[in-house]
C-alpha cells in the first residue's frame, strides 16, 4: 500500500449563546454561576465605558492614542475569568477587561496611554505584563515564563493574547513550536477581529481558519466564538485542564470583530463597509449577555441604569487619579536603565539641562566635581604604579 | 529544585566587586601556572556558576547534546542535565526571547548565539526588549541575561557569518558589552556577566577560542570598566579590545625595535568603557590609536576617539589615529580577509603616522 495516511484533522467550533440570545443548554447549563455571570456583564459594561471615557479624552487631549476594546471584552475576559489568580495574563493591548478581571487598576492602564511609564509597572500580585505594543513579543516571553515555572517546580501556566495580524509574526510561529518541543503550558489565544489596522484578516491567512495553525505544531486547538462569553470561558476550561494534566500548549481561536478603529489615531471607515461594522454590532457580546440575564429573570432596565451610572462614577474617580498623579521629574527616565545606575549615565541625568549630553563634570555640582576628580586622581596613581 | 519564590528573586546583586589589581598585569597572569584553552575558560566560568546558583541555565543551539558547535559546552549537559542545558530549535529570535521570558520569572540565562551574526534575526528581543525590560515595565522586570557567541571573522566564514556586533550594538542603552581577549579574562569577566543584573552582550572570538592561556583554578571575578594595561609604554596608547588586542601586542614588539615605545590597553568592556586609565594613559604618551575591528563609522572606535579628543584635547600631539576593518563586507578571501581586519601592518602604520615617524 504505497499511499497512507498519515495524519488527519479537523477543527471544531464552540458556541454556546449566539447573537440571537439562544442559549445552548447542553453546554451552558452549570457553566459559569448565576452570581458570577451579573459580574462579568458588569465587567464588560465597565469596560465599554471606560472606552468611551477614554476616546473623549483623547479627543480632547487629555489621553495619548488609545486603543479602543469595543466588541472583543468576552475574549479575554472569558479566559480571565477561568485563569488562576496565579497564572499568568501575558497580553498585548486590547485585553483591558480580562486585566479589569484580574484586579489591574483601571488608573495603571489609564496610566498607560496617557503616556506615564509608571503605568508599565503591572501590580505584581495580579501575575501580568506589561502592556505589550510590538506584535508578538509577548508570546515568547508567556513561554519563557511557563519554562521558569516548570523549571523551578512550580504549577503555573501561561495565557497569552495576540491578534490575526501578530499570527503572522515569526515570533508566533517560534514561540509555539517551543512550547510544544519543550512541553511547557501556554494557552495561545489568537484573537481574530479581522482588521490588523487596515490589513483584513485574509491577508494575514489563506487558511479558512486561525485555529488550524496550531494543528502544525501538535496542540489541540479549536476555535469559539470570541462574542460569547460562555463559549470562550468553555473553551478556556478545556484548555486550562489539558495544559495543567499534560503540561502542554493549546491553542484557541476566538472569533470576534473590533467595532471601533484600531486606535485613536486610525479612521476605519476608510477600509471598510458600514454594512460589514453593522452586522458585527448586531453580535455585539455585551448585547446577547444582556438579553440572556434578561431571560433568566436575573437582569431588568433599572438595574441596568443603576450599573451606569455607578460605572460612571468608578470611571471618572480612576481618571481623577491617574490624572492627579504627580508628574514625573524631568530626570526619571534614567532610573531603571541598569540595576545600578553607572557612573557615565548619572553624570548624563546630573547635567541634562546642560547643551553638552553631560560629558563634562565641570556642568556638576561642586561636590560631585570632587568626587570625579578623585576618580581620576584615582586612575592616575594606578597608572602610575605600573 | 522546587524553593520558595523569595528565594528565586532577583537580590544576588553584584556589589561587592573590587578590582583585582592582578588583573591589569600583561598577558601572563603571575601565579596562575595552569594552562587551558580560552573555550575552557569559558566553560568553566558558564560551569562554576551553575554549581553555585540554580537560577542560571543555558540554552542554545546545540549547547547540549552536541557539546556545543564549538564545544564550548562540552561535557555540561552530563553534568547539568537537559533541563539547565536545553538544546533549541533553530530560532534565535524564539530562544532569546524566551530566555526574557524566563528571566522575568527569576531565572538567569545564558544564551549561546552560534555565531552573532545569527543575533541578528533577533534583533528584536535581544536590542528592542532585553535592554528596555527594566524600563518599560517600571521597574518591575529585570534581565539578568548573558548573551555569548562568536563575533567578529572567524577565519574565511565569509561576510554574513563575519560580523563585529560591537559597531551595532553599543549603540543600544541598556546592555553592557564584554569582548575578552584572554582566557583567563574570559573566565573572570563572565562569571561577572552572569552575576549581573542586566542584560551582557558576551563577544568571543572563534579565533580565539583554541587560544590557551593562564587561568587560575577557582573562584575569580573581573569587574567591569576596568581595563588592563597589557604592556607599558611612553610614546603611544594603543586602545584595543577583544582579537586584534593581540595585533596590537605584536605590533608593540615590531615599534619597540623601531623605538616606538607603546603602551597597550586592552578595555575588556566597551560598555561600560574604562575612560579614566585611557585618559591618564594618554595624558602622558600625548598620542593615541584605537584599533576596533567593526566598521569605523558611528562605532566603539569613533565614540573613543571622541572621549580621548574631549578629554585629552590640550595633551594630543596629533589626532586620535584609528585603525579598523574596511568599509566592504568581510572577503571570503583568505588574503583579502586578513587585509580587511585591522592588522599588525596597519597597527604599525597607524602608530608611525600618529608620531609623526611615518
Amino acid at each position: 500500500m504505497p499511499i497512507t495516511t498519515v495524519f488527519t484533522a479537523e477543527i471544531k467550533k464552540i458556541s454556546i449563546l449566539d447573537e440571537h440570545a439562544n442559549f445552548d443548554e447542553k453546554l451552558g447549563d452549570g457553566l459559569i454561576p448565576n452570581e458570577d455571570l451579573l459580574k462579568l456583564y458588569e465587567a464588560m459594561v465597565a469596560c465599554r465605558h471606560l472606552d468611551e471615557v477614554a476616546f473623549r479624552l483623547q479627543r480632547s487631549g487629555r489621553m495619548g492614542t488609545y486603543p479602543q476594546n469595543m466588541g472583543q471584552e468576552a475574549t479575554s475576559l472569558g479566559a480571565a475569568y477561568v485563569l488562576r489568580k496565579d497564572d499568568w495574563m501575558v497580553t498585548c493591548y486590547r485585553e483591558n477587561c480580562g486585566l479589569f478581571w484580574r484586579g489591574v487598576p483601571m488608573e495603571a492602564i489609564l496610566l498607560h496611554w496617557m503616556g506615564d511609564e509608571r503605568g508599565n509597572a503591572m501590580p505584581k500580585p495580579h501575575w501580568v505584563t506589561p502592556i505589550y505594543v510590538p506584535l508578538g513579543t509577548q508570546m515568547l516571553h508567556a513561554a519563557g515564563l511557563t519554562l521558569a515555572a516548570k523549571y523551578r517546580g512550580i504549577d503555573r501556566i501561561a495565557c497569552t493574547f495576540f491578534g490575526d495580524g501578530a499570527a503572522s509574526e515569526g515570533d508566533f510561529h517560534e514561540a509555539c513550536n517551543f512550547a510544544s518541543n519543550l512541553e511547557i503550558p501556554v494557552v495561545f489565544v489568537c484573537q481574530n477581529n479581522f482588521w490588523a489596522i487596515s490589513t483584513p484578516s485574509k491577508i494575514n491567512s489563506a487558511a479558512p481558519t486561525f485555529a488550524q495553525r496550531g494543528i502544525s505544531y501538535g496542540m489541540p486547538c479549536v476555535q469559539v466564538d470570541g462574542n460569547d462569553i460562555f463559549a470562550t470561558v468553555y473553551a478556556m476550561k478545556q484548555a486550562m485542564e489539558y495544559t495543567r494534566k499534560h503540561g502542554k500548549p493549546y491553542f484557541i481561536e476566538m472569533v470576534t470583530y473590533r467595532l471601533a478603529d484600531h486606535t485613536t489615531a486610525d479612521d476605519a471607515k476608510r477600509y471598510r463597509e458600514d454594512a460589514e461594522v453593522e452586522s458585527w454590532r448586531r453580535k455585539d457580546p455585551i448585547i446577547r449577555l444582556n438579553a440572556h440575564l434578561k431571560n433568566l429573570r436575573i437582569w431588568d432596565d433599572d438595574k441596568e441604569v443603576a450599573l451606569k451610572e455607578k460605572v460612571a462614577l468608578d470611571i471618572a474617580a480612576a481618571v481623577a487619579r491617574a490624572e492627579n498623579i504627580t508628574p514625573p521629574e524631568r530626570t526619571d527616565a534614567f532610573d531603571n536603565m541598569y540595576a545600578e545606575t553607572p557612573a557615565d549615565l548619572a553624570l548624563q541625568r546630573d547635567t541634562r539641562h546642560t547643551h553638552s549630553l553631560g560629558q563634562d563634570p565641570s556642568q556638576l555640582p561642586i561636590e560631585a566635581q570632587e568626587r570625579a576628580a578623585q576618580m581620576d586622581a584615582a586612575a592616575f596613581a594606578a597608572h602610575a604604579a605600573h | 529544585m522546587h524553593l520558595p519564590f523569595d528565594e528565586w528573586e532577583r537580590g544576588a546583586r553584584l556589589t561587592a566587586i573590587m578590582s583585582n589589581p592582578m588583573f591589569r598585569e600583561p598577558l601572563s597572569i603571575a601565579g596562575a601556572h595552569r594552562e587551558i584553552e580560552f573555550r575552557d575558560a569559558v566553560r568553566e566560568a558558564m560551569s562554576e556558576e551553575m554549581r553555585r546558583d540554580k537560577r542560571v541555565y543555558l540554552l542554545g543551539e546545540e549547547v547540549a547534546q552536541y557539546d556545543g558547535a564549538y564545544k564550548v559546552s562540552k561535557g555540561m549537559l552530563a553534568e547539568f542535565g537537559a533541563a539547565r542545558v536545553i538544546d533549541t530549535p533553530i530560532s534565535e529570535s524564539g530562544f532569546a526571547g524566551m530566555a526574557i521570558g524566563s528571566a522575568m520569572l527569576g531565572l538567569r540565562p545564558i544564551v549561546e548565539f552560534m555565531s552573532w551574526s545569527f543575533s541578528l534575526v533577533a534583533a528584536d528581543p535581544i536590542l528592542n526588549n532585553a535592554p528596555k525590560m527594566l524600563y518599560m515595565s517600571g521597574g518591575q522586570f529585570g534581565c539578568p541575561i548573558v548573551f555569548r557567541g562568536n563575533d567578529g571573522a572567524g577565519g574565511q566564514l565569509a561576510s554574513t557569518h563575519s560580523w563585529s556586533v560591537e559597531g551595532l550594538f553599543s549603540n543600544v542603552p541598556g546592555v553592557k558589552i564584554v569582548i575578552p581577549s584572554t582566557p583567563a579574562d574570559a573566565k573572570g569577566l563572565l562569571k561577572t556577566a552572569i552575576r549581573d543584573d542586566d542584560p551582557v552582550f558576551f563577544l568571543e572570538s572563534e579565533r580565539l577560542l583554541s587560544m590557551k592561556g593562564h587561568v587560575p583554578e577557582g573562584e575569580y571575578l573581573i569587574p567591569f570598566g576596568h581595563a588592563a594595561i597589557r604592556r607599558v609604554g611612553k610614546d603611544c596608547t594603543l586602545c584595543s579590545w577583544g582579537r586584534p588586542v593581540h595585533f596590537c601586542m605584536e605590533a608593540a614588539e615590531i615599534l619597540a625595535k623601531e623605538g616606538i615605545d607603546c603602551e597597550v590597553i586592552d578595555l575588556r568592556t566597551i560598555r561600560p568603557l574604562d575612560l579614566p586609565t585611557v585618559v591618564a594613559s594618554v595624558r602622558k604618551t600625548n598620542v593615541a590609536v584605537v584599533v576596533d575591528q567593526s566598521w569605523s563609522f558611528a562605532s566603539p572606535g569613533s565614540e573613543l576617539a571622541a572621549q580621548i579628543h574631549k578629554h585629552c584635547f590640550d595633551e594630543l600631539d596629533n589626532f586620535v589615529h584609528r585603525v579598523h576593518s574596511d568599509d566592504v563586507p568581510t572577503p571570503y578571501a583568505a588574503g583579502l580577509e586578513q587585509e580587511y581586519l585591522p592588522n599588525v601592518r596597519k597597527i604599525c602604520e597607524a602608530v608611525r603616522s600618529a608620531t609623526y615617524r611615518a
